[in-house]
């Protein structure tokens, strides 16, 4: 089974040398960390940038320069700025390659739910929306089964949606899954340690599971 | 062609109770500081305010609405302010959710003189109920109206006497959209300097679309989650 750090460094392998990503908060945010050496990916963050850095060195916090979370962070060689009408135009566009972010469920035809539940505080859906409906490309981060043990892969989304029919990846602390239209999850690695059977007495949507399933390997 | 107010209280002078106003910045960055303490402190209410968030408690939009100067809200997430989430849960506060993109280009679309615009973002959702929809190519839209503010509230780095504004690293974000899409359009600015000044090529808003602007004072841009490295 994979910790927070491990679902980070799994989905960094996904990146592709020469891309543009937007990456969410929470784990997402992790898999900068843990890019591979020699791949160079330029991330775009929506508030406005394209070519975010890592966080300043204590004392060189700059409050004109954040990133989507509100968090300081710093420019890298290359850096571009824009404002937020531009930013979900390139996003709109496509012209970002991957998006990674978190949910609280996903179901088997790609729906994502992850800003709202109902009778709880709703905070808004900030850019996740745009972002969904837009990316190429979309990697889900997030933990295979809720705090109260419930499956967040599921038939239907219960939770309102943010998106329809637009997740293509999953990555959890059991397991990498396509999501495959009219198919379902389809199961394509097992977390190290972690059995089949294990994953599918977790998704409680269709799990697919054809031939030998390998196990992730992970630095 | 002078655009220039004394400061603050003048620019917001003329903002009365129940008027729909734009605030830009992102999070607290890049907020119209110097505007936002005026409007407190002139306590006009029923505000209708567009911004992708609510400030926090002691800080931003939250101090207009400890004074209970707002109406509505219509932002993309209004997460970080306690005062908010009571003015809400107990109905005193009324808020429409947008999402960010589909929020920024409503600006651009009043920016630009178009109605409205189709966008992708909220097919399926609840944020499509009621919303005219069409097919493009096979995708599903939905139609999106352009704002209509009668005052933009935005905050640059530079500017000039003709109106004319430069900002600074991630502060573009809705003030850039925001300051093209008011009817009247207040620009307070961190450096004031005459027209000519500052290079013509550098420009990110000209002046046409600014109708007042002054040299704020007193900036604290606060941090709102200020994360160094380890």
């Amino acid at each position: 089974m994979l910790d927070k750090i491990g679902i980070a460094k799994r989905i960094a392998q996904e990146v592709k040398d020469g891309s543009y990503v937007n990456l969410g908060i929470g784990i997402p945010t992790l898999v900068a960390n843990y890019i591979p050496k020699g791949v160079n990916v330029t991330l775009q963050s929506e508030n406005g940038m394209l070519g975010m850095g890592p966080f300043p060195i204590d004392g060189e916090e700059d409050a004109d320069l954040i990133n989507a979370g509100k968090q300081t962070i710093t420019e890298v060689p290359g850096t571009a700025y824009f404002d937020s009408a531009l930013s979900f135009g390139m996003i709109r566009a496509g012209k970002v390659d991957l998006t990674i972010l978190g949910a609280m469920e996903v179901s088997e035809n790609g729906d994502i739910a992850n800003w709202k539940i109902p009778g709880k505080m709703v905070k808004g859906m900030g850019g996740a929306m745009d972002l969904v409906a837009a990316a190429k490309n979309i990697i889900v981060a997030m933990q295979h089964v809720n705090k109260a043990g419930e499956s967040k892969l599921l038939p239907e989304c219960t939770l309102p949606l943010t998106g329809v029919k637009c997740i293509k990846k999953i990555v959890t602390e059991l397991a990498v899954l396509e999501v495959v239209p009219g198919k379902g999850f389809v199961l394509l690695e097992r977390a190290p340690g972690v059995t089949v059977e294990e994953i599918r007495k977790a998704t409680a949507g269709k799990l697919v599971v054809e031939g030998d399933i390998p196990e992730m390997v992970i630095d | 062609m002078n655009k220039v107010v004394k400061d603050a209280e003048v620019a917001i002078h003329d903002i009365q109770d129940g008027e729909v106003i734009m605030l830009g910045g992102f999070g607290l960055c890049g907020i119209p500081e110097n505007c936002i303490n005026a409007l407190v402190k002139k306590g006009t209410k029923d505000l209708t305010c567009i911004s992708n968030n609510a400030g926090v408690d002691d800080f931003g939009i939250g101090l207009m609405l400890k004074t209970r100067q707002v109406k509505k809200m219509i932002s993309s997430y209004v997460g970080e302010n306690a005062e908010f989430e009571r003015q809400l849960l107990s109905g005193e506060l009324e808020v429409e959710l947008i999402p960010q993109g589909t929020l920024a280009t409503r600006c651009m679309a009043a920016a630009y003189g178009m109605p409205a615009v189709w966008v992708r973002a909220g097919v399926g959702t609840e944020v499509a109920i009621g919303k005219e929809t069409r097919v493009f190519d096979g995708v599903e839209y939905l139609l999106e109206m352009a704002f209509k503010a009668k005052f933009a509230i935005v905050k640059a780095w530079k500017g000039d006497t003709h109106g004319n504004l430069i900002f600074r690293k991630t502060t573009r974000n809705f003030n850039m959209p925001m300051a093209m899409a008011g009817q009247i359009t207040i620009a307070e600015v961190e450096e004031l300097v005459p027209a000519g000044t500052l290079d013509p090529d550098h420009i990110h808003v000209p002046g046409i679309y600014v109708h007042r602007i002054f040299q704020g004072n007193n900036y604290e841009k606060r941090i709102e989650q200020r994360t160094v490295r380890k």
